[in-house]
């Protein structure tokens, strides 16, 4: 398959979906990409961790809701966000009776939150995945309003060991995410664990294989026990879907399948920089091109941008090539980071990239990363960037 | 019985104060979600346990066993843990 699909031919209206630690907004972009509207806030007050639009019918949007002392929710809009539903079941595990363990030997669990949010296949409209902490995936086949544990990994001892306990994962609980769909074959998964690996289902989530050659683990620790690896952000590349990227907790990499061991292209990253990050996109037609936004991963792990200079940096050629990209960017004393869920690209010709920081700010190029200007700012800490098209 | 009803779960209920029934106050949530689907699993996880942040007090006393009798003169005051951020 060629790297480079044909250009996108019809500019389509941009609206940005920004999810927060204290909330949701929509910034409705003009047809140059320069103006944007503020909608919002939506569900103030809420953690929103995702909140996606169904590309299918260009107008649904779902949002993984909830609060500091609330159970956690699903929402779903059927008119691009201007009204909400709540699930009639959001996602949920199994009741157990006090004490006791499931016919496979496990305890039982409680979704804490939703974290992550994947639209279906083309082909099965209205089905959407969802990643959950504690790690499980969840599926709706009516578009978010009744959700249903997919029991694949669940009812799996060895993948609920991979999983750790609640203190192995990150402070705010362990993830998945990264649900990807390979567009030819909707059978096909791709998922990643924070921690527990990246893994591949062939029977659409039923059952699952680790996918976690080649990739590092933290200094010390033996990486062939899955339960090590941390994946930060995995993204399949739509122009070619034999090739994933990855950001990782121990450097960037790159996989083209059917080859199953991963290739450390963060070694060519600056080494004053680093290959340490949360967030990675691919282009929507040249799957040679990706970003990522390092960050501080010395010593405490600072997470914020290396040196206090945040930047761009983009590959042209599969990952063997950076480059920096921070014009209108700060140059010095910005201390920000993004979080894995909070860039993304469109698919405009010229393809416009965004992403949202720690601090409340958006951020948009309209030229492929080459100019940068900060589009709103004072929001909330920021969790979510995604794109809606219409 | 009277409920109260934490600030934000008004969403579901409208208003500060609702009435529900139920001999135990396991069957009063259920009561309560009856009337305003939702707001159950807000207050109680998938293993019938109060969450965390979530407080019930009966009559004054603060209870977490959804299996605890209710008697005809008891109030339920549903509050959330005073914590910020």
């Amino acid at each position: 398959m060629p790297s480079r699909a044909p250009r996108s031919r019809k500019p389509r209206r941009i609206t940005l979906l920004v999810g927060t630690r204290k909330g949701a907004w929509l910034f409705h972009g003009d047809a140059a990409r320069r103006h944007w509207r503020a909608d919002g806030p939506h569900f103030l007050g809420h953690i929103i961790n995702h909140l996606v639009q169904d590309p299918r019918d260009s107008k649904t949007l779902i949002a993984a809701v909830s609060t500091g002392h609330l159970g956690p929710t699903i929402f779903h809009s059927r008119n691009m966000g201007r009204t909400w539903q709540e699930a009639k079941q959001p996602p949920a595990f199994p009741k157990l009776p006090d004490g006791q363990l499931d016919a496979n030997g496990l305890p039982a669990r409680t979704v804490k939150h939703t974290f992550w949010l994947t639209p279906g296949h083309v082909t099965q409209p209205g089905v959407w995945f969802a990643g959950t902490s504690p790690q499980a995936i969840f599926r709706t086949e009516d578009a978010g309003d009744t959700w249903h544990l997919v029991p694949g990994l669940h009812d799996n001892a060895r993948y609920r060991g991979w999983m750790g306990a609640e203190q192995d994962g990150t402070p705010d609980g362990p993830k998945l995410h990264s649900i990807l769909i390979d567009p030819r074959d909707a059978s096909h998964l791709y998922m990643a664990m924070s921690s527990g690996g990246v893994h591949e289902s062939k029977d659409g989530g039923w059952s699952w294989s680790p996918l976690v050659a080649g990739l590092a683990v933290v200094e010390g620790f033996d990486a062939t026990n899955i339960g090590f690896h941390d994946p930060h952000c995995v993204r399949l590349c739509p122009s070619n879907p034999d090739r994933l990227y990855q950001q990782n907790h121990c450097g960037i990499y790159r996989l083209d399948r059917p080859a199953t061991t991963w290739v450390r292209i963060g070694d060519y990253m600056p080494k004053k920089v680093g290959d340490v990050g949360f967030p990675l996109v691919v282009h929507p037609r040249d799957a040679n091109v990706a970003w990522v936004m390092p960050m501080d991963g010395t010593l405490v792990w600072p997470r914020t941008a290396p040196a206090g200079k945040p930047a761009v940096f983009i590959t042209r050629n599969g990952g063997t090539r950076w480059q920096r990209q921070d014009t209108g960017m700060p140059k010095t004393q910005a201390w920000w980071t993004v979080k894995r869920q909070a860039m993304t690209g469109d698919s405009q010709p010229t393809v416009g990239l965004y992403f949202g920081t720690t601090s409340g700010e958006v951020w948009a190029s309209r030229d492929e990363g080459r100019k940068w200007a900060c589009i709103a700012r004072h929001l909330p800490e920021i969790y979510s960037v995604e794109v809606a098209e219409r | 019985m009277q409920v109260f009803i934490p600030s934000p779960l008004v969403s579901y209920t409208g208003r500060r104060q609702v009435i529900a029934t139920g001999a135990t106050l396991g069957a009063l949530l259920l009561d309560l979600e009856r009337q305003f689907p939702g707001i159950r699993f807000r207050m109680v996880d998938e293993q019938d346990r109060v969450r965390p942040h979530m407080r019930i007090f009966i009559s004054g006393a603060q209870v977490s066993d959804l299996a605890r009798p209710l008697g005809p003169d008891d109030t339920v005051h549903i509050v959330q843990a005073l914590s910020g951020g």
